[in-house]
């Protein structure tokens, strides 16, 4: 019994190895392209360990045309969709968690309906409708339809915070005198204000990933992504790496700081 | 706080989120009907058959068909023998299981480019082939259809698999562990426990991702844009083309309304079968 035990130890051990590899090693190696000299980038076979490490790559790649102004433009979008999202978004799920209206069950059902429906590929008609409005090609006609990408996540992951809330604390407040936007303001949200955070980095990182809308409703004012992808088909494999290192560390670093509401977030408050 | 006054101040509160998704959801849909079906001179089916005719359009629907198939159940079988084998507590598992959630922030087309350094014909999988002394192979030859087509398969297995992960890691914190223990004790042997206990709580938490994972996956796009460009057709990737490379946005949104009506009837649909012991909330 205690031999086979630890062979499985040592095989679920492999496993995790293994799997660790398959997810780590391609990060690896687009750090390792994108941090490669464009002449060594042409040899053939590619060394598998940095030999000369060179910034020529990543340095040429935000030099390109537009690059600079999508990075910028990514910025502007992310953090608009984030104040947007929760300035509308914040309201709706202290409504959800805290009162028990007439439809509430209907629109929560509505939300998650939307969270699950594509609606990005509603960008098409969007453009029709932002040329007649005059806010195609801005940074706000991308931060719109981001933020409907994010709106029903944000009402979830705040309804969800909202309820950890002791409704009780709220009810103290108010007994000595606050009224209700006082006793949100200073008691409810100083407790909620680590889960809103968080549901802003979430915001901000689909807004940061968010590609065919964004390619869709800008024409000069592309963000990051929209910009790399419409430049794909004649950019030479340099510019590419160098773009998709650019696009991926943000997403590393995202994950490092927001480790411990990973679960929280993707996991239970989907549901 | 008086009882009425509660209804006004719910509404009051949700009241934006509303304005904000008829104006970004329910709108637009409207339009996009408009435009699929009315060209200059009243209703036409002239840019539906266009669609239809468009020699692109039924490979990209069989591509995309095929790749929510193929793609769907290998993911729900690794992110599960992932979730298991963190439950065994292996040496260094929250580093594995930062490592393994990873891919969760990165976008669709970082990923394309990602494996792009991978199976380019110069790339590090055939530098790898060379070094061991064996030939390289071109995978993104728009020739190897197969391979090209595994290619895609692969990076998405590698970005979208964190997010069915996280979600059974949740479901299985959730569960408690006095039933799985019970078991065992009366002798069940690991598989019996995993079919009969293990599985059956995590249902639920399958359910959702599973939905979720459906409907993201008929969006693919950019990861076969990155990788193929248009040599690996897939719907919303049409919808790209159509709009941004031919200009053509009424045929763009036929394909979108494609896309949409498809994803619609899938949710539906799985909430139709799977209704008699799904919790909506």
């Amino acid at each position: 019994m205690s031999r086979r035990r630890r062979w499985s130890r040592a095989a679920v051990q492999a496993a995790c190895v293994a799997i660790t590899l398959f997810m780590g090693v391609p990060l690896y190696l687009i750090t390792l392209a994108a941090l490669s000299s464009r002449e060594s980038l042409n040899r053939f076979p590619l060394p598998l360990v940095p030999t000369d490490p060179s910034t020529e790559t990543m340095s040429t790649f935000l030099r390109s045309t537009g690059v600079t102004g999508g990075f910028l433009n990514s910025l502007t979008v992310g953090l608009g969709t984030v104040v947007l999202a929760l300035v509308v978004g914040v309201p709706a799920g202290y409504a959800v968690a805290r009162y028990a209206f007439r439809g509430r069950d209907t629109y929560q059902l509505s939300l998650l309906l939307i969270r699950a429906l594509p609606i990005v590929v509603l960008s098409v008609p969007l453009a029709r409708v932002f040329l007649d409005t005059g806010l195609y090609d801005t940074t706000y006609a991308v931060m719109l339809i981001h933020t409907a990408l994010a709106l029903p996540t944000t009402v979830l992951i705040t309804a969800a915070i909202f309820v950890g809330v002791p409704r009780e604390h709220e009810e103290a407040a108010m007994i000595f005198g606050a009224t209700a936007p006082q006793a949100f303001l200073r008691v409810v949200a100083p407790q909620a204000l680590p889960g809103i955070a968080a549901a802003a980095m979430f915001a901000f990182m689909l807004s940061w990933n968010e590609v065919l809308g964004a390619t869709v409703l800008t024409l000069n004012q592309r963000t990051l992504p929209a910009q790399v992808l419409t430049t794909l088909s004649d950019s030479p494999l340099a510019y590419r790496f160098a773009g998709g290192l650019a696009l991926v560390l943000p997403a590393v670093v995202f994950i490092a700081v927001m480790r411990r509401y990973l679960l929280n977030m993707w996991g239970t408050t989907l549901r | 706080m008086p009882r009425r006054a509660r209804v006004p101040a719910a509404v009051l509160l949700i009241a934006p989120s509303l304005v904000v998704m008829t104006a970004l959801f329910a709108w637009p849909l409207v339009v996009g009907v408009g435009q699929a079906f009315s060209g200059p001179d009243g209703a036409t089916t002239a840019y539906v058959r266009r669609m239809l005719d468009d020699p692109y359009f039924w490979p990209a629907v069989r591509n995309t068909a095929l790749l929510v198939v193929v793609l769907v159940p290998l993911q729900f079988a690794f992110a599960l023998t992932m979730a298991l084998l963190l439950r065994e507590r292996p040496r260094f598992h929250g580093v594995h299981f930062f490592v393994w959630v990873l891919p969760l922030a990165v976008s669709d087309l970082a990923a394309g480019l990602v494996w792009l350094s991978v199976f380019a014909d110069r790339g590090y999988l055939n530098s790898t082939l060379d070094h061991l002394g064996l030939d390289g192979y071109a995978w993104l030859s728009y020739q190897n259809t197969t391979s090209m087509f595994l290619t895609v398969v692969v990076a998405e297995l590698w970005r979208s698999t964190s997010l069915v992960l996280v979600i059974v890691v949740a479901g299985l914190q959730g569960i408690p562990k006095d039933y799985d223990e019970a078991a065992a004790v009366f002798g069940a042997s690991y598989w019996q426990r995993l079919r009969h206990v293990v599985l059956p709580q995590l249902r639920p938490s399958l359910q959702v991702a599973l939905i979720l994972r459906t409907i993201l996956a008929l969006e693919t796009f950019a990861v076969a844009q990155a990788l193929t460009g248009r040599n690996l057709p897939l719907l919303v990737g049409e919808t790209y083309e159509w709009y941004n490379v031919l200009q053509n946005p009424n045929v763009a949104s036929a394909i979108a309304l494609v896309v949409l009506a498809v994803s619609m009837l899938a949710a539906v649909g799985y909430l139709r079968l799977l209704r008699d012991r799904t919790v909506t909330r």
